[in-house]
């Protein structure tokens, strides 16, 4: 890739304690096979996520990989997103 | 006319090609060569090879088109060319042709990259652009980054240099031995250089376009249709602002050549060759920086090709998403409470003009010939008729013998009738801010020359009767009808999906009516509640009296029962219910806790908080979304009219007495003014002893501001709630804020007792002279009266610096209203456009145009607000009150 994808700067592990910072976690395969069937969807029809995402590189989440975003929902009590990571 | 799906061939365009116009093409289009700047012969012909060559299609009534030779109705018009002297930089292509300039070799016009890379990044181009059309485009930019950034061809290891551009067409290349333009031709030999595999590496497709047709040589010059020359009423010729601008390229082009034939020297020819670029560009765009803009004589800017297409009178945002449309109507509004909410009333004059095409069929024919034989002057009437049989239309108007017309009806044939009552419009009022601004009506044809609207249907079109004209379009076609009839008619949106509550119900009117009905004290003799009764169209028997003797009575409560669903159970405060009159238990003496068992009104008043517009969970809402839209839409008809009713039997007025209080009481109001002036007089002297302890985190100053401020509030408050105790309650000005028809506590306070602390900018009022707000005022003076405390009402009247200070508050808060509704209407518009496309697929996954998911679940809960209470999808309290009550009741038999 021509860019310079991930920055060397190191980033405060404590962000992930952060009460607005919602819990992200990075799908198996077959959970992500799952989800893309259950949602109906292709993968570049989700939502995206950079790979420069703070988050993203603390979990060490390669490009194609697919996190589960679960945040806190005013009407649903807890509402589940998904994207997939990006290289941009 | 031709009528859809008749005698007409859909076609469907599968798919648009955008792409630079090749030379060849412009070739081809062609008709006629242009080598003249003069227009019209001296005889008034126009001049072959000019402009107004007539090649470039018919455009003169009569006139035949020598390409095509159709009359100006058929010609299309056609394309001719202006052959260039010199080549010359498409304005808008400019960016890309600078890009392809950094990114190729100078010298063998390879991409700036090893041949290795080329290959690699070809491949992942090629995935990117299936699956991540977004990210191709990212790649790209990178790409070109990394090739713009190379020094040295990696293929011909010439040396690069650093290309300038100025916008919008101007070149240079630093050179080591000076900075040195870029003519179009060194520009265009350079994007010739360019190879085709390696074009889509540097965004382009190489099957649709060659960056070198971004150089033009031959300019395409439009047909005369584009460019219409307009005859004025003096006969006076007046030509198009496009066609003044192509006399003055041609002119500039014709300089050029004839300063390279006669071998003028370079730099002349250099001059002039630019020039010419720069009129070919303003042609394009007039506003494009650097340039010298085309004028007019009297230096009016020329309106050119992008001015045409840009802004809100443009192209796009005026004529596409901004067409105007015929069989529509726009009059004043007027109120008539006794037409259904579903309606509308129009104008007869309307009526006649806006006409539906009605399908002559075995059941209708004897109702169209009553149409016809009425004619196009006399409504219900009829405009055309087109005879099936002979395709031919026939224009009332023109006709004597209406009979003769009807008889010859036949089945198949269209009328043109006039629109009658029952016809479904659509009826709208600007700004159309939420989906309620355009809504379907049923029309009721009225004399006078207003359009009629139920106050009920005010709230979702925000409209009043001040003045406020509306839009209204009948619906052409029966699908189209229907359509709008189960869609948008006015009862389906009694419930707004913005907040989940009615947005349609009772305001002012309604709501002091339905109190003085349903207040407790309210007994009804049998000639009143016939009479009420009456006006809500009631059938029914008259119910039991509340009281048989000495003579029957009825309480409003016993009437209003009579239209409320026979299971409906209600509890919920009423809008009296606050201060004095608070309470939460169904056995309030004050009547202001509504209790409503197996649809019987058992206690409480109907006020707002019952009946009102934009009140979510009241009694209309509930109503509504347990009993369906039409039953509100029921109640709204019947029950509500009784409401108006009432306040013709009662009167509601107000008057000067109104507002007025006892003696004693004024006497107590200045008294409470004069204790709180002693209290701010010794925080102000403690304050300037040092005396004052600072509020923690605020500064001394601002500590006595808003001890100040509290202790004016709070006798603002005080004097309020004393003059309300000595109003009459059932004082109408009291009713109406009361209930929440009109007006409110702090309205009656500044009234009765006095109008309170005026505020700029948040702040007591502070500025005007340097120490002090008026004049009239010692400097520094921190008092109350010296920094906009009102002490006077409007009953009696306010001191001149008084009155200054109420026109400084009442000035800000106009300024601020203007302010707001511009900017927030910019951000609504600007939320639309971004959001208009999205929706809610079958799988109750929310999706943009392309597909892609926006939401897992609509709103995260998956609920449609419209069918909630307030938001909430359950409200199990209210499943509760539904059945529980019910077999409460049930029990007790
Ligand atoms: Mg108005
Ligand atoms: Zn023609
Ligand atoms: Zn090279
Ligand atoms: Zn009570």
């Amino acid at each position: 890739m021509p860019s310079k994808t991930r920055s060397k700067k190191r980033i405060d592990y404590r962000i992930l304690e952060h009460e607005l910072v919602p819990q992200h976690r990075v799908l198996s395969f077959e959970e992500a096979v799952e989800v893309l069937k259950r949602l109906g969807v292709k993968p570049h029809q989700l939502p995206r996520i950079s790979i420069n995402d703070p988050v993203v590189r603390l979990l060490g989440a390669k490009p194609g990989d697919i996190i589960e975003i679960k945040r806190r929902s005013p009407t649903a009590g807890e509402a589940t997103y998904y994207r997939i990571v990006v290289v941009f | 006319m031709v009528y859809i799906g008749e005698d007409r061939e859909d076609y469907i365009i599968k798919s648009i090609v955008m792409r630079m116009l090749p030379p060849r093409e412009i070739n081809k289009m062609a008709r006629v060569t242009i080598t003249r700047p003069e227009l019209y012969e001296s005889d008034g012909s126009p001049v072959p090879g000019g402009p107004r060559d007539p090649h470039f299609g018919a455009i003169e009534p009569g006139e035949i088109c020598p390409v095509c030779g159709n009359t100006r109705e058929h010609c299309p018009g056609h394309f001719g060319r202006l052959e260039l002297a010199r080549p010359v930089i498409v304005p808008y292509y400019s960016d890309h042709i600078y890009y392809m300039l950094q990114a190729t070799c100078r010298v063998c016009g390879r991409l700036l990259l090893p041949q290795e890379k080329i290959d690699r990044y070809k491949i992942i181009l090629k995935k990117l652009k299936k699956r991540w059309p977004l990210l191709a485009e990212a790649f790209l930019k990178e790409v070109r980054k990394e090739a713009a950034a190379t020094m040295e061809c990696p293929h011909c290891k010439s040396r690069q240099f650093k290309i300038r551009y100025i916008r919008p067409i101007l070149f240079y290349e630093e050179r080591p031995e000076g900075e040195t333009r870029l003519t179009p031709i060194d520009i265009r030999e350079r994007l010739e250089a360019i190879r085709d595999d390696e074009l889509e590496l540097l965004g382009m497709d190489p099957e649709k376009n060659r960056p070198e047709w971004a150089v033009i040589s031959t300019l395409p010059v439009p047909p005369l249709a584009v460019r219409p020359p307009i005859t004025l009423e003096t006969g006076l010729k007046s030509e198009d602002d496009l066609t003044h601008a192509l006399v003055e390229i041609i002119r500039q082009n014709k300089r050029l050549s004839n300063l390279i034939e006669s071998s003028a020297p370079e730099t002349m020819i250099e001059d002039a060759w630019l020039a010419l670029q720069f009129v070919i560009a303003a042609y394009i765009d007039n506003e494009l920086p650097n340039i010298y803009p085309l004028t007019h004589k009297s230096q009016r800017m020329m309106k050119t090709l992008a001015q045409r297409l840009k802004g809100k009178e443009g192209r796009l945002r005026g004529n596409l998403s901004g067409k105007r449309v015929n069989f529509s109507s726009r009059t004043v509004i007027s109120p008539d409470p006794n037409i259904g909410i579903n309606e509308v009333g129009v104008p007869v004059e309307v009526a006649k003009v806006l006409t539906f095409p009605m399908r002559v069929t075995p059941y209708n024919i004897e109702e169209a010939r009553r149409y016809v034989l009425n004619g196009p002057y006399k409504w219900p009437g009829a405009t055309f008729v087109y005879k099936k049989r002979t395709g031919k239309q026939i224009d009332l108007r023109f006709q004597r013998n209406y009979k003769q017309l009807a008889e010859s009806l036949e089945v198949g044939d269209i009328v043109e009738r006039h629109m009658i009552d029952g016809d479904v419009v659509l009826f709208n009022r600007q700004p159309s801010l939420h989906r309620m601004s355009i809504l379907a009506h049923k029309v009721r044809v009225m004399p006078y020359k207003t359009f009629r609207l139920n106050p009920l249907v005010c709230p979702p079109y925000n409209a009043d009767f001040d003045g406020d004209e509306m839009n209204l379009h009948l619906m052409r076609s029966q699908e189209a009808r229907a359509e709008a009839e189960e869609l948008l008619l006015v009862e389906k949106h009694i419930r707004t999906p913005r907040y989940g509550g009615p947005i349609i119900g009772g305001r002012q009117d309604y709501v002091s009516g339905a109190y003085l009905l349903t207040v407790k004290n309210r007994l009804l003799t049998e000639k009143e509640v016939i009479d009420l009764l009456g006006a809500a169209g009631y059938k029914g028997e008259l119910p039991e009296p509340a009281i048989l003797a000495p003579r029957k009575l009825w309480t409003g409560k016993q009437i209003v029962s009579l239209f409320l669903p026979d299971d409906f159970n209600y509890t919920g405060r009423a809008k009296i219910n606050s201060g004095p009159l608070a309470c939460d238990s169904i056995d309030c003496l004050h009547d202001s806790y509504i209790a409503i068992n197996r649809g019987k009104l058992l206690i409480g008043v109907f006020d707002k908080a019952a009946i009102g517009a934009e009140v979510p969970e009241n009694v209309l809402h509930k109503i509504a979304l347990e009993y369906g839209d039409a039953k509100a839409r029921e109640l709204l008809d019947t029950m509500y009219k009784m409401f108006i009713r009432m306040l013709d039997l009662r009167g509601l007025t107000i008057s000067l007495s109104d507002i007025d209080i006892p003696r004693e009481a004024r006497e107590e109001i200045q008294k409470l003014i004069r204790e709180a002036k002693t209290e701010i007089e010794k925080l102000i002297s403690d304050y300037r002893a040092g005396r004052l302890e600072p509020i923690p985190g605020r500064t001394l100053e601002e500590t006595l501001e808003q001890k100040i401020i509290g202790r004016l509030n709070s006798l603002f408050s005080e004097a309020g709630k004393t003059a309300t105790k000595y109003m009459d309650p059932f004082n109408d000005v009291f009713v109406m804020a009361k209930t929440g028809a009109r007006g409110s506590e702090v309205n009656i306070t500044q009234m009765v007792a006095l109008l309170g602390q005026q505020v700029v900018r948040g702040k007591r009022v502070s500025r005007g002279f340097r120490t002090r707000t008026l004049a009239h005022f010692k400097p520094g003076d921190l008092s109350p009266e010296a920094k906009g405390f009102v002490k006077g009402n409007f009953r009696y009247g306010l001191r001149p610096t008084e009155v200054f200070f109420h026109a400084a508050a009442g000035r800000e808060g106009l300024v601020d209203t203007a302010v707001k509704t511009s900017q927030s209407g910019y951000m609504q518009r600007r939320l639309m456009n971004a959001e208009q496309d999205l929706y809610v697929a079958y799988d109750g996954t929310v999706r943009d145009s392309y597909g892609h998911l926006v939401q897992v679940r609509y709103g995260e809960d998956g609920a449609d607000p419209m069918a909630t209470y307030h938001g909430k999808a359950v409200n199990v309290d209210r499943l509760i009150e539904m059945y529980g009550e019910i077999r409460e009741s049930t029990n007790h038999r």
